[in-house]
């Protein structure tokens, strides 16, 4: 026998008398612990699972650390850094404005006061735009690329996307730096009704995660999936009103268009903006598809996610 | 008495072989795959599913107490990595149910979430967080972690330009500063210098005898193991196939473990021979027949021999060889003023080591009886295996800490003439 060995030896029978299943010794560890789960059961499930809200809430700093990661490291190692942030949506404004704006014959469907102030307008339906392609082309694309991590550590996997939709976030609010200037160049002063952004951002960020989750968790499941996501995000461009407007629509399809959450989400961005009245009906609709697809892409995440570090 | 603090009943996991579940399926073969799910789920239901499953963790069931230090070895492929994976709740079993009772951390990889274009510190609060760290643990902590990896001067440098074995103590570090009350560590040490890996075990024993911790260790080094652990259970093919005290199970292990070798050899005796080996063994300084050796302990090899005819002439030899096939030592009875096989007879023969010279690390043995110009009488090539242990004696004792030599050897440094004044470049 080793020295060693007789020294833990000695002290097992010492620890047991401490332990009991009620009370964890009094040390730092187990204050840090004592609200976690004190027993996990590990067997196998099939079918749904429903989500551990209480442990999301345990691990809930792990979602800022890797959100915060995310952000960090988006523009680390770029020439421009944040300055990306900024000029992707004022090229993309560019290259709209002048295509749509005298080309494409858009611009008599809109009224006047918008027509003046064309860029903000197109600007303002970029926004949520660039956000939500964003998060769904990288939150689809984030499980396989944390695949490292997938099969090496327990925590929550519902954070890979979400920490990657939610640091598309910081991108949105410093492109909107911008947009506030690019208002005050055209003089378009903020309505009251731009108060209501952030509902309608909240909206654009449950859509973001819905798909991000149903994506991503199809993406590692179907590798041959992440060729598909660039067609998608191009197609749903056209399927939502981010270079024209909503109502060259037909009045009775306005509704079924509005299961595209995204009308309802720029639609509501433009009107909020120029102080138009909110159109709830559409945001309404909109609102509800993304529910449906939030608990869709939640669900079935949970259910794929078992085999993830299997097959990752 | 307390329950179990992990309890695993009837545990399995199986992989599928056939292309259903490979490891990149395609879209397509999806879509095919579900125009033919009628007909699988016939299959499933006539009992055909099972073929074709690779049971990579088979009906396994063990319990573990509170602060027990318990070691996994066997042979890659025996299953251990699986049950870790399952145990840290990254993959989901098949079969089966265990139930943990504690908070658990799990080291399956160091550095586990490292990103490199982050600096030091960046990369302490990120892993620490992925490991399952609280912020406000993480801070206390982080002077202590910092200087348990050695790296204060590079903190705000990109882990990327760090040399690897900055990178792996900065790893464990974090992962050391851990205080799960389970904690889960596969064959992580098998990375970084020998210093530092001395250093994390002796971490490890820290946490483990210290908190009354309970620790699930992998490892292939026996040496480690036998150091680390009071039991151990040995996997092969999904299985357990042995479990309880360490020193017994990896005595197992290593006979028909992956060397075929062990440390206490008995040949069939060759009644021709004027000569032949009886048996051998390697013994501790307590006369102990052992499969592992102390850095820098005295040890013994104990041989013994059926003399026919007597042979004044023979000397016996031993032959010391590493890993690598290397030679590293070489001892016999050349010249020495006894002979041991003037008569007819059973012998013990013992060769002391007076202190082990060499590195800790795995070594093969070569017996032999010889008579010179006659060629051997009789020889066991590479028949006894032996260990030679990671961790020192005397923590004090830091030989292999400089360096990493092939050897080391006690040495008398004594002043043999003192100069007064000191030289200088004038005369």
């Amino acid at each position: 026998m080793t020295d060693g060995i007789a020294t833990t030896d000695q002290l097992a029978p010492a620890s047991d008398a401490r332990y009991s299943p009620i009370d964890t010794p009094a040390s730092k560890a187990s204050s840090a612990t004592a609200d976690l789960a004190a027993e996990v059961v590990i067997e196998p499930k099939s079918g749904w699972i429903a989500v551990d809200f209480r442990e999301l809430w345990n691990f809930h700093e792990l979602l800022w650390f890797l959100v915060w990661r995310d952000v960090k490291v988006r523009y680390k190692q770029t020439v421009l850094g944040v300055a990306w942030a900024v000029l992707v949506p004022v090229l993309s404004v560019t290259i709209f404005t002048v295509i749509f704006g005298n080309f494409a014959g858009l611009k008599e469907t809109l009224p006047p006061q918008l027509v003046a102030s064309y860029p903000v307008y197109v600007y303002a339906g970029l926004l949520p735009w660039l956000f939500f392609s964003n998060a769904i082309s990288l939150g689809g694309q984030s499980l396989v690329n944390q695949r490292q991590l997938l099969t090496k550590i327990y925590f929550p996997r519902l954070f890979v996307p979400t920490a990657t939709v939610t640091g598309g976030l910081v991108d949105m609010a410093l492109s909107f730096g911008v947009f506030l200037v690019l208002m005050a160049i055209y003089g378009v002063r903020p309505a009251p009704m731009i108060s209501l952004l952030p509902l309608l951002v909240v909206l654009a960020w449950a859509a973001s995660l819905g798909i991000a989750y149903t994506l991503s968790a199809l993406t590692v499941t179907y590798r041959d999936f992440r060729f598909v996501i660039p067609f998608m995000v191009q197609a749903w461009q056209f399927l939502s009103p981010v270079v024209y407007p909503t109502n060259i629509v037909p009045e009775r399809y306005q509704y079924l268009y509005a299961l595209n959450p995204l009308v309802g989400i720029i639609e509501g961005f433009r009107c909020a903006i120029f102080g138009m009245p909110m159109p709830w009906g559409l945001i309404g609709v909109s609102a509800l598809s993304t529910a449906v697809l939030f608990v869709y892409g939640l669900f079935y995440f949970r259910k794929t996610e078992r085999r993830f570090a299997d097959i990752a | 008495m307390n329950p179990p603090i992990i309890t695993v009943d009837n545990l399995g996991k199986a992989y599928r072989l056939g292309h259903q579940e490979e490891p990149y399926p395609n879209f397509r073969e999806a879509l095919v795959g579900l125009a033919k799910a009628p007909l699988r789920r016939f299959q499933q239901l006539s009992g055909r599913s099972s073929e074709g499953l690779f049971w990579a963790l088979d009906d396994v069931s063990f319990e573990i107490n509170r602060g027990e230090v318990v070691g996994l070895i066997g042979r890659n492929g025996a299953g251990k990595s699986t049950l870790l994976k399952i145990l840290s709740r990254i993959t989901m079993p098949t079969t089966g149910r265990a139930v943990l009772r504690g908070r658990v951390a799990s080291l399956l990889e160091v550095g586990t979430g490292f990103h490199p274009e982050l600096s030091g510190r960046e990369n302490i609060y990120l892993n620490g967080s992925i490991l399952g760290m609280r912020k406000a643990e993480i801070d206390r902590k982080f002077d202590e972690i910092v200087a348990f990896a050695e790296v204060e001067q590079f903190l705000d440098t990109p882990v990327k330009r760090y040399s690897s074995g900055m990178y792996v103590r900065l790893a464990f570090a974090v992962a050391a500063h851990l205080e799960p009350e389970i904690l889960i560590v596969d064959e992580v040490l098998a990375v970084g210098d020998a210093q530092f890996q001395k250093k994390c075990l002796g971490k490890m024993q820290e946490v483990s005898s210290g908190d009354g911790r309970t620790v699930l260790f992998v490892s292939h080094n026996m040496a480690a193991v036998t150091e680390l652990c009071q039991r151990a259970l040995l996997f092969r093919d999904g299985q357990t196939v042995s479990a309880g005290p360490t020193a017994k199970v990896v005595d197992q292990y290593l006979q028909n473990g992956n060397t075929d070798v062990a440390h206490l050899y008995e040949p069939e005796v060759d009644p021709d021979r004027d000569a032949s080996l009886i048996s051998a063994s390697i013994q501790d300084s307590c006369g102990e027949s052992v499969p592992i050796v102390r850095f820098g302990e005295p040890w013994s090899v104990v041989t013994s021999w059926n003399v026919r005819r007597p042979s004044p002439l023979a000397s016996a030899s031993l032959r010391v060889f590493d890993l690598s096939g290397r030679l590293i030592l070489v001892s016999n009875t050349i010249g020495l003023p006894k002979t041991f096989f003037e008569s007819a007879g059973v012998f013990d023969v013992k060769c002391s080591f007076p202190v082990n010279v060499l590195r800790p690390g795995q070594y093969f043995l070569t017996i032999g009886l010889w008579v010179r110009g006659r060629g051997a009488i009789d020889e066991h090539e590479r028949c006894i295996s032996f260990h030679v242990s990671d961790v020192p004696h005397d923590p004090e004792y830091v030989y292999t800490a400089v360096g990493d030599p092939a050897a080391v050897s006690p040495t008398d440094w004594t002043l043999v003439e003192s100069k007064t004044p000191a030289l200088t470049g004038e005369c």
